[in-house]
């Protein structure tokens, strides 16, 4: 979920109203938003960076609200956003009327896409911002959006990248091109030096924030730019503009450019940053239209400031939430969500402007009644739904056995599904993870989390290891699952559920274990058959190198093999950091489902 | 005669008794008298009256002793290093000499003083070394009171030391018997055949328990049975969640969830390396699931507009949530004709690849329920909601929009936490989205509610843990386990 900080005092400002913290947390929670935290920007910077950064002496000791945004109000992503819609919330104002204006042909910028873009970044989304005034707040804040919107729906900048330039320093027609990394030349923004498509590589390979947004090229053969007439690079996306075009708080015309491999995505970052900041045009809510020019010869009029109707019916409304509005009530609780409606004989048609690209379905309509009437208004009631209960067969079980074997003196423990190849296969005596039948991630973060374990066992002598300090015997067990690479199953992969108990004592006590798998076979009412014929279960000695030699068995219960019982090896003691002598059972319980 | 016999005879022969002074004129450790008297209290409530005081003595140190065995104390050395001697000796000739340290003494105790031209000279005449003599007398009678300045001086020289000792003055009580029994300890199998138990008299007892031996159940689970019965109480059906490795379309595409959505980088969800892919998916729904994402499919939605790829879909992974049982669950009953309500319950393991702190870990239990009946509503929704809480023990509830992008309407459910006096999270909720059901052959007029939270965060606070990993995972301390109460919600 983003959290956008905005300046308290601008906040109120805009709103034309103070509030209490708690007031304003309020209106917030109705609205579904959240006040995260009441903070300044010397708090913040004193948290990230401590209490002696070098940037604590300018920072300023205005407070500052740190809101937290649902994650598919783009539209909400700055204060422009948030004071629009509570506003028209608090019913205070209307939603303004975002228009998109046409130049006559000979005077409309356009952007032509070369084919070549294809291979890296085939789309390109234009408007243009005319008579725009900035103040430091203002600008600060459209600078903030981009950065926001590249976090959230641009996805770091893979799906979308936005550019913004002051239009007064190119010339347009422009281009939207690709070209080998060492092909062009151009000064990156507030650099001084020009240097080509391999050095911005290296200039910004330690950069903080611009790293992360290498990789998304630097393997191309091509890289995209956008030029202007006379060849001058506005931006090398999604990496960084040029300078020659950046914008600054004089600047009075903007240019911006959204190069996207989502089309989609790319339009409604278009529609937001124009819908946001168009209001500090000289005619406010408007945008000056660019005509793109596909490699196929399309022409294509952006921005796209659509609005687009939906027919609802007030009953439906009324019966998904609960409530028994009037048509007419639904309608004005609409318009409080930026939603314009109006009735339409038995249905409500509502019109959903550009900012609200995340209505895709009616169900999203609803849910504006729904908040704009009020949550924690709604009448509780019960669903008549009648149903009679059941558990999981193996959950079932699984209880069943839990609570005699702790009556038989084990403790219990909870140990993690993932854990480290080691863990499973040279830890516990085998050669090599290869001869385990484990599922294994692919993108661990640590060691901890390379594989789903295949047995209970390394967890609970991990669990003895961080107990030392209690006293002998340690009799613990655990009854969970274990994930097994299986072809058969749909996904590649199944869970089977064990149990495997372990006691620790000054010796082995191997007739402890077993005596816990005798009793657990007596409560599944399976018998002893020292005859080894398949009814029943008995103990066949066997060779395991993660037991003692000697001291291991498997378990064959009604002619199948449902697990191992034995004395650990010395060796895998010391692996897991035991002093002590160990025993261990771990079967399989499915079968007895 | 044994110690505890020997105090009993003294006590019935006196009126009353001082530990100390019986132990000293016994020649015996004051402690072990003070362990015979605690034994012998013990005998009846009242047999003894005891007092509890305090004497003081005083102590000679081993710097005390070096200036008996000296003959001199360091303040008298000076005197008579400087006595009568005109004019006096310079201090800086003293302090060479390793004699002027006792200066101070020396003057306090009106010896010696000092002129403007820092000599020390001698005042009167002194005929005995008052503080050896002090120390000599102590050391034969350590009761002997000694003028406070003399004390005071020999105090602060750390020759002497002042010694508090605890005892007790004992008395008979009210219940004090004259013939004191053999007290046993344990009833005996012995006795009892015998019949003898009636003769003997029994030590009271301290009632001090004993660590009870027996296993343990571990606490979070004992939290998870607790929700289960809820659930079953409620009617609910419990899902079989006995699958973390899940496909992609389980996990993200059949609810909906687009596939450039944040939740399906690498850096928030595990995919596997082995193995990758899942080996099928159900043709005709994916195609329909496919559409719905593409364009919406007929289901009044207008999709992502962008492309939809199978190979993506069939990214094997962890599941991030017991949703992606719930969509299979639902899909089986779009598939039963005619369609019958169902109300669903699970308890059981997701994973998320993120960093991990005190309160996240990779893996936890999520708690979900989720009710799919015709026309159910968001006020049914929190109904439920409500009922299932306070069954929790949980009364006041608030509901705040948010977003979901498998439910909509979402609410996040937050209730009123009395110890942090504000409103905190405990879960989320909503209404699956049309885009998720419809594909898979629900009847339209078939609505699905649904709620889910995490099993860790209630069972910390309910044990009162900061840290996660003192919860779940290998390093819990057994005692906690051993230790935790009932889970009683």
């Amino acid at each position: 979920m983003p959290t956008v900080g905005v300046k308290r005092n601008l906040l109120f400002q805009a709103l034309g109203k103070t509030f209490t913290d708690d007031e304003f947390q309020r209106l917030c929670f109705e609205f579904g938003l959240e006040l995260d935290e009441v903070t300044t920007e010397k708090q913040m910077i004193s948290k990230e960076q401590g209490e002696d950064s070098a940037l604590l002496a300018g920072a300023s000791e205005d407070v500052i609200y740190r809101i937290d945004i649902p994650a598919n109000r783009y539209d909400l992503l700055c204060l422009e956003g948030i004071t629009l819609g509570i506003r028209i919330f608090q019913e205070k104002i209307q939603p303004p009327q975002f228009k998109c204006i046409k130049p006559p042909p000979d005077q409309i910028q356009k952007m032509y896409v070369k084919p070549d873009t294809a291979k890296v970044r085939p789309h390109v989304v234009a408007a243009i911002l005319r008579n725009l005034h900035f103040t430091q707040d203002s600008y600060n804040s459209f600078i903030d959006l981009q950065e926001k919107l590249h976090q959230n729906i641009c996805r770091k900048r893979t799906l979308v990248s936005i550019g913004t330039h002051d239009l007064d320093t190119v010339e347009g027609p422009f281009y939207y091109d690709a070209k080998s990394p060492s092909d062009f030349k151009f000064v990156p923004l507030n650099q001084t030096k020009e240097c080509d498509g391999n050095g911005v590589m290296e200039l910004y390979s330690t950069h903080a924030q611009l790293k992360q947004y290498l990789p998304i090229i630097k393997d191309s053969p091509v890289y995209p730019l956008v030029l202007d007439s006379n060849g001058v690079i506005l931006s090398l996306p999604p990496i960084i503009n040029g300078d020659h075009s950046k914008i600054t708080l004089k600047t009075k015309n903007v240019l911006i450019e959204c190069t996207a491999t989502d089309l989609t995505k790319a339009r409604v970052v278009v529609d937001t940053i124009v819908c946001m900041f168009s209001q500090y045009c000289k005619e406010p809510f408007t945008a000056e239209a660019v005509e793109v020019v596909t490699a196929d010869g399309d022409s294509i009029i952006y921005p796209d400031l659509a609005y687009r109707d939906e027919v609802i019916s007030a009953n439906t409304a009324n019966a998904i939430i609960g409530i028994r509005e009037s048509p007419e009530s639904i309608t004005k609780l609409l318009n409080k969500m930026c939603l314009k409606s109006e009735l339409n004989a038995e249905n409500i048609k509502v019109t959903i402007p550009p900012t609200r690209h995340d209505i895709i379905h009616p169900c999203d309509i609803y849910e504006d009644v729904a908040i704009a009437f009020g949550y924690n208004k709604i009448p509780r009631t019960l669903p008549k739904t009648n149903t009679i209960g059941e558990q999981q067969p193996v959950n079932k079980l699984s209880d069943l056995l839990r609570a005699p074997i702790a009556q038989a003196g084990f403790t219990e423990a909870l140990t993690f599904s993932l854990c480290s190849r080691d863990d499973i296969s040279t830890k516990l005596g085998l050669q090599s993870i290869n001869e385990v039948p484990a599922v294994h991630i692919s993108n661990p973060k640590t060691l901890e989390f390379q594989v789903c374990r295949t047995t209970l066992l390394p967890g609970i002598l991990k669990t003895i290891a961080a107990n030392k300090k209690m006293p002998l015997p340690l009799k613990i067990f655990e009854v969970s699952d274990v994930v097994i690479k299986d072809a058969t199953a749909e996904v590649g992969a199944r869970n089977e559920r064990r149990i495997c108990a372990v006691n620790c004592n000054k010796n082995a006590g191997f007739e402890v274990v077993h005596g816990l798998l005798d009793k657990i076979m007596m409560l599944l009412e399976v018998p002893w058959n020292p005859n080894k014929t398949p009814k029943g279960y008995y103990l066949q000695a066997c060779e395991d190198p993660t037991y003692f030699p000697g001291r291991c068995a498997t378990i064959i219960c009604n002619g199948n093999d449902i697990g191992k019982i034995g004395v650990l090896h010395p060796n895998v003691l010391h692996k897991f950091e035991l002093t002590n002598p160990c025993s261990s059972v771990e079967i399989n319980i499915e079968p007895f489902v | 005669m044994d110690l505890k016999k020997k105090l009993f005879e003294e006590i019935k022969a006196v009126e009353s008794l001082s530990t100390l002074s019986f132990a000293k004129s016994h020649s015996i450790p004051h402690q072990d008298v003070v362990g015979a008297l605690k034994s012998l209290e013990m005998v009846a409530d009242g047999f003894l009256k005891t007092e509890i005081s305090q004497s003081h003595s005083l102590e000679l140190t081993s710097f005390g002793c070096n200036l008996i065995d000296n003959g001199k104390s360091p303040e008298f050395a000076l005197f008579k290093r400087v006595e009568g001697l005109q004019g006096g000796v310079h201090r800086k000739i003293l302090q060479d000499e390793g004699l002027f340290e006792s200066f101070n003494y020396a003057k306090m105790l009106g010896w010696v003083d000092m002129d403007q031209n820092q000599n020390v000279i001698s005042k009167k005449e002194v005929e005995e070394d008052i503080c050896l003599l002090t120390l000599q007398k102590l050391a034969i009678d350590p009761n002997l009171k000694p003028s406070s300045l003399i004390l005071n001086i020999l105090l602060r020289r750390k020759a002497l030391k002042k010694i508090t000792t605890k005892y007790f003055i004992v008395q008979k009580g009210p219940n004090f018997k004259f013939n004191l029994k053999e007290q046993v300890t344990e009833l005996t199998e012995d006795m009892i055949k015998r019949g003898i138990w009636k003769d003997l008299s029994f030590k009271k007892y301290n009632f001090i328990g004993g660590a009870v031996s027996g296993g343990h159940l571990h606490p979070l689970l004992k939290v998870r049975a607790q929700y289960r019965e809820k659930f079953l109480e409620m009617g609910f059906t419990e899902m079989p969640t006995n699958q973390f490795v899940e496909s992609s379309f389980w996990n993200f595409d059949a609810l909906f969830q687009p596939q450039k959505h944040p939740a399906r980088d690498a850096h928030d969800t595990f995919f596997l390396a082995d193995p990758a892919y899942c080996s099928k998916l159900p043709e005709d729904y994916m195609q329909r699931v496919k559409q719905t994402h593409e364009s919406g499919g007929g289901t009044g939605s207008l999709g992502y507009r962008c492309k939809w790829s199978e190979e993506e879909a069939r990214k094997n992974l962890l599941r991030t949530h017991t949703t992606a049982v719930t969509a299979r669950m639902l899909k089986n009953a779009a598939d039963m004709h005619p369609f019958r309500p169902v109300k669903y319950f699970s308890i059981d393991r997701v994973f998320r690849n993120e960093t991990t702190d005190s309160t996240h870990l990779a893996e936890f239990h999520q708690v979900e329920g989720v009710i799919v009946d015709y026309n159910l509503s968001l006020g049914d929704l929190i109904g439920i909601l409500h009922s299932f809480f306070l069954k929790l023990g949980i009364a006041s509830l608030r509901f705040k929009p948010a977003y979901n992008p498998y439910t909509e309407p979402s609410m996040e459910i937050f209730s009123y936490h009395a110890g942090l006096k504000k409103w905190v999270e405990v879960g989320n909720s909503g209404m699956f989205r049309p885009e998720m059901l419809e594909p898979m052959g629900l009847p339209s007029d078939v609505r699905a509610i649904a709620w889910g939270l995490s099993l860790e965060r209630p069972a910390m606070i309910m044990y009162g843990i900061d840290n996660i990993r003192d919860l779940v995972g290998h390093k819990v301390d057994l005692k906690f386990i051993r230790e935790t109460p009932i889970c009683s919600i």
